[in-house]
């Protein structure tokens, strides 16, 4: 197992436990833009596919990329859209009463 | 390094942080649009900065790739319903999977085309996103299904079922150790040819490990596939050495594995018990063994008298379940929700956590139909009010206020947490009929002499309420 690995593997765990502490805090009454919201994050994988699309080393890397890329922007563009759209909706009793 | 690479990396640890504060701010409603907001900014910081990787040289393909994307994602941001919100983030957790998976393929591939040596490392990562990627995509559009309908609800189970899914798994096991040790040069089979196999054998596991689950466990199953879909993408930021994929990852993976738990402990059922054993495949048996009830053995009330009761009381608590949603009753349930506030009483909800598809749905629907969340109360706070409280009305819920969970050990659904609708002075249930549950067991609660039935359908019953409360 090489040096870089290593690291790799500490990053993934101390950031495992970050997630644990910082979810543990979610109120139930968040659940559900919390996972459209993480749902989002874990779009991340965007990032690999610009560089895979980008490389322009043939078409079939080209189109694996590209497939990627549509997959991962409409994980991130909708997953972060429809949480605003939730989150909007909460609201405490005192604005409640007024217009929507 | 290069200069662009070192902008590059520290861009991608400032997007790492944002994520992580972003997600802070959701421990509150007040700050969670802006917490959403700054990990939707730390998201586009990261795609930017990433154009400026010199690797990339053609554009056509990302411009077209961004623009296809990202204007399905706002379509369907923007028109979906929110009682359909479970089986979006389903297939926007799928998506996530195929990307993770195929961003694992191009490095195989690219390996492979170039035929450069690949340490045991990175096979190995790229092995193991592959698996979780493909798992997490078809899995993710059978939940889809399920939850939409297209596919029964149903479990499916056939013969020897985890043997069969215990043999595929171990088969991919397999392939996946010889093309990491072997590169897959077997007997003239080409290390393309069984990666693509596993592909398909990965994609065929996850569809057999979600069929099997009823429709009522859906919750447990799209946060599992919501831990996926981060582990996922941890799992291509391992192929790629790259941190900011491997942080974001671990982030959603353990948020996703938490509400697991949160919707277990919510059925006190363990995880094994929800993806292997097929609960409620068998409803009606735990119910045949006793005398058939019907609805003389009940208080059947009509609208005037529950109107009565809930406008002359002081304190009364609203339990909404799944039926509400599917009556697309809560809009009129906050009308008289109002009706009943402006008359001086207390209004409060019960939440029980798996009252809706996914976890939170429930407030989320009341959200929508403008009820404040600080009228929505959890399980273990509002039970213990629930002797003082006058009367109790259930909209579309049984198991969830079964007593049968706190009272009855040889119940298939002991030890679940049940909002205490029972102990309240009055109790009234709205129901179509005196059908059981998901669980297929009878509940007690509608026997009891202090519960009043209000049979019909949720929407008509609560407009029915609206008028006879105005009168009054």
């Amino acid at each position: 197992m090489s040096g870089t690995i290593l690291v790799s593997v500490y990053v993934f765990v101390l950031a495992m436990f970050t997630g644990f502490e910082v979810i543990t805090k979610v109120p139930p009454t968040l659940h559900t833009p919390l996972m459209s919201g993480a749902n989002a994050i874990s779009g991340i994988s965007i990032v690999g596919a610009l560089v895979v699309a980008g490389l322009g080393e043939g078409l079939l890397f080209t189109v694996i990329g590209t497939v990627a890329l549509v997959a991962a922007t409409i994980n991130v563009v909708g997953g972060f859209m429809v949480t605003d759209r939730m989150l909007r909706m909460f609201k405490r009793d005192t604005d409640a009463s007024g217009p929507r | 390094m290069t200069t662009i690479q070192l902008v590059i990396q520290l861009a991608y640890l400032l997007s790492a942080v944002l994520f992580i504060v972003g997600l802070k701010r959701l421990s509150s409603p007040a700050t969670a649009r802006g917490g959403n907001s700054l990990a939707a900014g730390a998201m586009l910081l990261a795609v930017a900065v990433t154009l400026l990787d010199e690797s990339i040289v053609s554009f056509e393909w990302i411009v077209g790739g961004l623009a296809v994307g990202g204007l399905i994602g706002v379509l369907m941001a923007r028109l979906v319903k929110m009682t359909a919100m479970p089986q979006m983030v389903a297939v926007f957790n799928g998506f996530g999977g195929l990307a993770s998976g195929l961003v694992a393929a191009a490095e195989f591939l690219s390996a492979g085309a170039e035929g450069t040596p690949v340490s045991l490392d990175a096979s190995i990562s790229i092995m193991a996103g592959t698996l979780i990627g493909a798992v997490t995509f078809s899995g993710s559009l059978v939940a889809f299904g399920k939850l939409q309908g297209v596919v029964t609800e149903r479990p499916v189970v056939y013969r020897a079922q985890q043997v069969v899914n215990g043999l595929i798994f171990a088969t991919l096991l397999g392939a996946m150790a010889w093309l990491v040790a072997e590169g897959g040069v077997l007997a003239g089979l080409e290390p393309d040819a069984l990666y693509l196999g596993l592909w398909a054998g990965a994609m065929l596991l996850g569809v057999l490990l979600v069929i099997p689950i009823g429709g009522a466990d859906m919750p447990v199953v799209v946060s599992l596939l919501n831990s996926y879909s981060g582990l996922a993408a941890s799992a291509a930021g391992f192929v790629l050495g790259n941190n900011v994929l491997i942080i974001s990852g671990a982030l959603v993976g353990a948020s996703g594995l938490i509400l697991t738990r949160i919707m277990c402990r919510a059925m006190n059922r363990s995880l094994a018990n929800v993806v292997f054993g097929a609960f409620g495949q068998a409803p009606g048996a735990a119910g045949a063994a006793g005398e058939v009830r019907t609805k003389a053995d009940v208080n059947a009330a009509s609208a005037d008298d529950v109107a009565m009761m809930l406008a002359y009381a002081n304190k009364v608590v609203i339990v909404p379940g799944y039926g509400l949603a599917v009556a697309q009753a809560q809009h009129k349930l906050r009308e008289l929700a109002d009706h009943l506030q402006s008359r001086g009483v207390q209004v409060r909800y019960a939440i029980h956590p798996v009252a809706g598809r996914m976890p939170g749905h429930m407030n989320v629907l009341l959200a929508e139909a403008n009820v404040p969340y600080t009228q929505l109360y959890e399980v273990e706070d509002i039970n213990p009010d629930m002797p003082s409280v006058d009367a109790c009305l259930v909209v579309g819920a049984n198991d969830t206020v079964n007593p049968a969970a706190r009272d009855e050990p040889d119940s298939p659904i002991a030890g679940m947490p049940i909002v205490e609708a029972d102990r309240a002075k009055h109790t009234i249930v709205l129901k179509r009929s005196l059908s059981p549950g998901f669980a297929g067991i009878d509940n007690e609660l509608f026997y009891k002499r202090n519960t009043m039935m209000l049979f019909g359908d949720a929407a008509e019953s609560i407009a029915r309420l609206v008028e006879e409360v105005k009168l009054l």
